[in-house]
């Protein structure tokens, strides 16, 4: 268990060092969901009463696309230089390597939410009506659900052709229950009609699900031959 | 073997031909709310009903292929599917879910038989289909589920349009779940297609077990708004009219032998494509060796 800790905290540590050198992830998703943003303020009326309806799935069609834009990159590092059969090799337990990803993945979403949403909150004037604090658990529990998912599927694509288009074509419709979590959650708090209660329980259990999944599997994907 | 595939398919055909003529009219009576229009009930019910085993059937097949790499695992996931069977039939007789089964409009017993019945189904796929079997009649399975779905997905809004007024439901429960099935089973296809090393059906397998953790999610998700389709068919306690009930059973028939038959007949064409590639690798691995010594003397000669 203890070596599980030490190279889930070493891989981590060296992807967050890493990114914090290029910054190639990060800045490809705020760019993006940005252009998002700045397409939907053009195609809908942000002055209008509604926008509070309709920003839970902007929201989250922003934050979904980028995150693909980040998981692509997960995996496709490692396997410059061979790290990837490296690894394959070595003793290590395999899920420390997913977990490390999954969580460096859940870093990188979770900064790229927290500076893009006051963006969201000045286009479309919102105020919130609901309790507001509500929105924290459903936007972590959203993201990891995204993450964790997206870093499992982006392992299975790279044994693909063309794996870029391969992950949101295996990740979206697995998360269908997820987004739907997301966005009824969120539109629920936003507009104040309706209690988020059960989006937030129904984003935990899948977390618990698919986290159990994915660890079940995460080692017959490494070294499936 | 051989011929006992022309004899099923004239038996299929005739099957489904005296399917279509008892929908069409014969016996049956005209819904009293709905018109003639309910008739495309024989089509739709059946086709979903088939799909559904399929993809049921591609699921356990996916476990079974996931659970071969180790011995311990195999074991693991045949306890499991025993311990569900065994937890499933008591369950069905437990004084409080009975309560819940007949306020449904189900019998315990019926419950009870269900589950024991997929179980053997699980175990039946793993016996008949032994090894590398698995893995073709995942593909075989999702395939033609995936076309039985379409049908399912395609039949429903025509049927929905002068009923319910409006093509589709957004909120309602079946539809989207069978929705998502279908989306989960073609990106199982579009994966298959994609992947042409060695390990695709290692991750085929464990995209249909992911697929089938997925559904339950779904559908109580949408569990929340309320839910327009009709009531079930079967076991729902529904007000249907036993003559239809008949013909609709006997369009389920007709529809399961040419399920049957499409799957046998693709089960076999992948057989026989993967033993071309066999032979293909087997021919060039040959060739390569027979090319590098031939080529010794000569480098050698050279030399």
């Amino acid at each position: 268990m203890n070596s599980m800790w030490a190279v889930m905290l070493a891989t981590l540590v060296k992807d967050i060092r890493l990114e914090w050198r290029s910054k190639d992830a990060l800045n490809s998703m705020l760019f993006f969901s940005l252009l998002v943003v700045v397409i939907f303020v053009f195609s809908f009326d942000p002055l209008a009463e509604e926008s509070r309806h309709i920003v839970g799935g902007l929201v989250w069609i922003a934050f979904l696309f980028a995150a693909v834009v980040a998981l692509n990159q997960t995996w496709a590092r490692e396997l410059r230089n061979q790290v990837l059969d490296a690894y394959r090799v070595s003793p290590a337990p395999a899920n420390a390597l997913f977990l490390a990803k999954a969580l460096g993945n859940f870093i990188f979403v979770s900064v790229l939410e927290a500076l893009m949403t006051p963006l969201f909150v000045i286009f479309y004037n919102l105020h919130v009506l609901g309790p507001a604090w509500q929105l924290i658990p459903i936007a972590l529990l959203g993201t990891w659900a995204l993450v964790v998912n997206g870093t499992f599927f982006a392992a299975m694509s790279l044994r693909t052709r063309s794996r870029e288009i391969m992950l949101p074509l295996l990740l979206f419709p697995i998360s269908i229950p997820a987004v739907l979590g997301m966005v009824a959650g969120t539109t629920a708090v936003l507009t104040g009609e309706n209690s988020a209660h059960f989006y937030i329980v129904l984003l935990l259990t899948y977390d618990v699900v698919f986290t159990t999944a994915c660890l079940a599997l995460f080692e017959t994907i490494l070294h499936a031959e | 073997m051989k011929r006992l595939f022309p004899i099923l398919s004239v038996l299929t055909a005739i099957l489904l031909a005296y399917a279509l003529y008892l929908a069409l009219g014969k016996g049956t009576p005209t819904d009293a709310l709905q018109g003639d229009v309910y008739r495309i009930i024989y089509y739709h019910v059946p086709s979903a009903w088939t799909a559904f085993l399929l993809f049921f059937i591609n699921f356990g097949a996916s476990v079974q292929y996931l659970a071969r790499a180790k011995a311990s695992r195999q074991a693991a996931a045949k306890w499991i599917v025993i311990a569900v069977g065994v937890v499933g039939t008591i369950a069905a007789f437990v004084p409080r879910v009975q309560q819940q089964l007949t306020s449904y409009g189900m019998r315990p017993s019926a419950m009870a038989t269900t589950v024991l019945m997929i179980v053997a189904l699980y175990f039946l796929v793993g016996w008949l289909f032994p090894g590398d079997r698995l893995d073709v009649l995942a593909v075989t399975t999702a395939e033609v589920g995936v076309v039985f779905c379409t049908i399912v997905l395609v039949t429903g809004p025509i049927w929905a349009r002068p009923v319910w007024g409006i093509w589709w439901a957004p909120g309602d429960i079946r539809l989207t779940s069978t929705l998502v099935l279908w989306l989960i089973y073609v990106s199982y296809l579009v994966l298959r297609r994609f992947s042409n090393s060695a390990q695709t059906q290692m991750l085929a397998a464990a995209l249909a077990v992911f697929g089938a953790l997925d559904v339950p999610l779904v559908y109580f998700s949408i569990w929340f708004f309320r839910t327009q389709h009709p009531q079930p068919v079967i076991g729902g306690g529904g007000s249907m009219d036993p003559r239809m009930l008949h013909v609709l059973l006997i369009n389920w028939m007709a529809f399961l032998c040419f399920a049957f038959l499409v799957c046998w007949s693709r089960f076999r064409l992948e057989l026989l494509q993967r033993e071309v590639e066999e032979a293909h690798a087997m021919e060039s691995l040959a060739g390569a060796d027979a090319a590098s010594r031939a080529s010794l003397p000569l480098s050698r000669s050279s030399k």
